[in-house]
């Protein structure tokens, strides 16, 4: 027994240095760029990669916020995110309501038609979701009515990300005892007060890690703010870093000043609310 | 839900329902299920129709039937669909033989609590929360000519590897960027599934002798069906839909042909035609299987 103890002991060790090892080289490539977003350009040109710095300071990141009008893209991410997982977590939380508290034929039917529509790719819907956005913009008399507006990028994020929330939601509702509803019907409490009053602060541990999941899932995305606005000035900061790349491309430490910025909402969320983010993929993937 | 006790109760309910309770269940319900339907299903519907068309994307007068024009034209006279299948396949092998099982094991490992598990975890969780378009400049940083990589093998701009406009090892670059965040990501489904596994299960195992190898195979991976399904299904639809990576790289020219980037050339901007609907119906056939499989695993004691 004890030799076999032993040579697990050391065995785990190996296995400790060597996932270690690569876990050093996994933040290597950010710390890199941290680095290099504190350094100038063209010293790095005239010196070489490896160089010592000469010049070291937080001027790569003033700039970015000056020159790359950052400030204007992070609001435009705002204000598409913040609205978009509001009304996702809304609609998501009132089909769950209603298809787990309530008993109609079409329950399941309903639960499929949200997972399985989350799961259609992007790609698959984007043609007529273009043409309709236009010909709505045609009939209200303002092209950019949804085209090219924030709120048709929410809309459609919340489309799409309605099915996961409902898949989640609803899986989390079935472990709540059938015995607290029965109570409130009893009691006479309309459906309003019965999702207002009883289902929803029960919901608030799945509502809390989806609304970070889904955080950093909209203000990643990139697709579709890429293809529903032609205003550069308009789109989110995800989008936007693709055309300032190309703009930008013979200054890579400012770029990279910006890339760490267009970072840092996420890194928050790495930071700060990491269990809230992990159990929300979680409740995605095991039932309950 | 098909226990005939329930019937009675049910329709009990349903006749305690006031004026009011029943305009407000069909708000609830209505207002989501259209949006649900107006954005996603009827559109996935059209684009299918599309795909057997000729249309420029401007007035609807202009459609014309086209029948299998548009797949024909895509499988006989498209190169860059079989470069890009042939990416898409690389994309596919490289994550489920390297990057899912690496995450797996990874997984597992950091789960028995070895020596610095915290630590690892965060730095493997890491990249998942990052967007692939800060993925793409943050290595672009250590890739580019005059980048990182080029600096430790002593290569100056003038003589460097190019990592991503060389074509035989582009796609194998693009792999180990995007495998960076799929670990992680594989890493933290498989975490939590392995939390719910009893643990008395590993310690019987361990005194029984088994190696640590033997009991991985034997006892985890059986009792983690589950999220094995889910795992296996994660690894093929991002494999097949693949694009904001390589996007950010390349942009729209053809740097490095996957489905995804064809796709979106052939939808996005002036040269809109059918021929983009009907690359993203490919699409959505190829992940058709996965797609089904996922909700076979999800909904399995709904339906039975």
């Amino acid at each position: 027994m004890t030799p076999l103890r032993d040579s697990q002991v050391l065995k785990d060790r190996a296995i400790s240095i060597f996932i270690g090892a690569f876990a050093m080289l996994w933040v290597f490539p950010i710390l890199w760029t941290l680095w290099s977003s504190f350094r100038p350009y063209k010293e790095i040109r005239a010196r070489g990669t490896f160089s010592m710095p000469e010049e070291f300071g937080i001027f790569n990141y003033t700039d970015a916020i000056s020159r790359m009008q950052l400030p204007t893209y992070l609001w435009n991410s705002f204000i598409i995110t913040i609205p978009a997982v509001f009304l996702t977590l809304v609609f998501g939380s009132l089909i769950a309501f209603v298809v787990s508290r309530y008993s109609f034929k079409f329950n399941v039917g309903m639960l499929l038609l949200f997972t399985a529509g989350n799961l259609l790719p992007a790609q698959l819907v984007f043609i007529p979701v273009f043409k309709l956005y236009l010909n709505i913009g045609d009939v209200v008399g303002d092209r950019r009515f949804l085209y090219d507006s924030p709120w048709g990028v929410v809309l459609i994020h919340v489309a799409f990300q309605m099915g996961f929330a409902t898949f989640v939601l609803s899986s989390y509702m079935k472990t709540i005892p059938k015995e607290i509803s029965e109570s409130a019907l009893v009691d006479g409490a309309s459906v309003l007060r019965h999702y207002w009053n009883v289902m929803l602060p029960l919901l608030r541990p799945p509502l809390a890690s989806l609304a970070v999941l889904m955080t950093t899932w909209i203000y990643n995305d990139f697709f579709w703010a890429l293809v529903l606005m032609s205003t550069d000035k308009k789109r989110p900061i995800t989008s936007a870093l693709g055309r300032l790349q190309g703009e930008f491309v013979t200054d890579y430490n400012l770029l990279a000043a910006g890339a760490i910025i267009a970072a840092l909402p996420t890194l928050i969320v790495f930071f700060v609310l990491r269990k809230q983010f992990v159990s929300g993929l979680t409740l995605g993937s095991t039932k309950g | 839900m098909s226990s005939s006790a329930t019937r009675p109760r049910r329709s009990r309910r349903r006749r305690a329902f006031s004026r009011g309770d029943r305009l407000t269940l069909s708000i609830f319900v209505g207002i989501p299920t259209l949006l649900h339907v107006v954005l996603v299903w009827i559109p996935a519907i059209l684009t299918i129709l599309l795909s057997f068309t000729y249309w420029t994307g401007i007035n609807f007068g202009d459609i014309t039937w086209a029948g299998l024009a548009n797949y024909d034209n895509i499988v006989t006279k498209t190169p860059a669909f079989y470069d890009a299948l042939r990416n898409n396949v690389i994309w596919l092998l490289w994550f489920g033989f390297l990057a899912t099982p690496a995450g797996v094991l990874l997984a597992y490992q950091i789960d028995r609590q070895i020596r610095g598990h915290k630590l690892y975890q965060s730095a493997y969780y890491l990249p998942v929360v990052l967007s692939l378009a800060v993925t793409g400049i943050i290595w672009n940083f250590m890739l580019r000519p005059d980048g990182f990589v080029n600096g430790v093998l002593g290569r100056d701009i003038d003589n460097a590897i190019s990592f991503f406009g060389n074509y035989d090892i582009n796609i194998y670059v693009i792999m180990v960027m995007a495998s960076w965040r799929h670990i992680g990501y594989i890493m933290l489904l498989y975490l939590a599934g392995l939390k719910a596994i009893d643990p008395t299960l590993r310690e019987a195992a361990a005194i029984d002798g088994a190696t640590e190898w033997a009991t991985f195979r034997k006892i985890i991976l059986p009792a983690m069906r589950p999220v094995n399904i889910i795992v296996i299904v994660i690894t093929i639809i991002e494999s097949l839909r693949a694009f904001d990576m390589v996007y950010v790289i390349y942009g729209t020219s053809a740097g490095l042909p996957i489905l995804g980037i064809l796709v979106f050339q052939n939808i996005a901007g002036e040269g809109a035609s059918m021929k983009g609907a009907a690359y993203a119906v490919i699409l959505f056939v190829l992940s058709i299987g996965p797609i089904i499989a996922y909700l076979r695993q999800q909904f399995r004691e709904d339906v039975s």
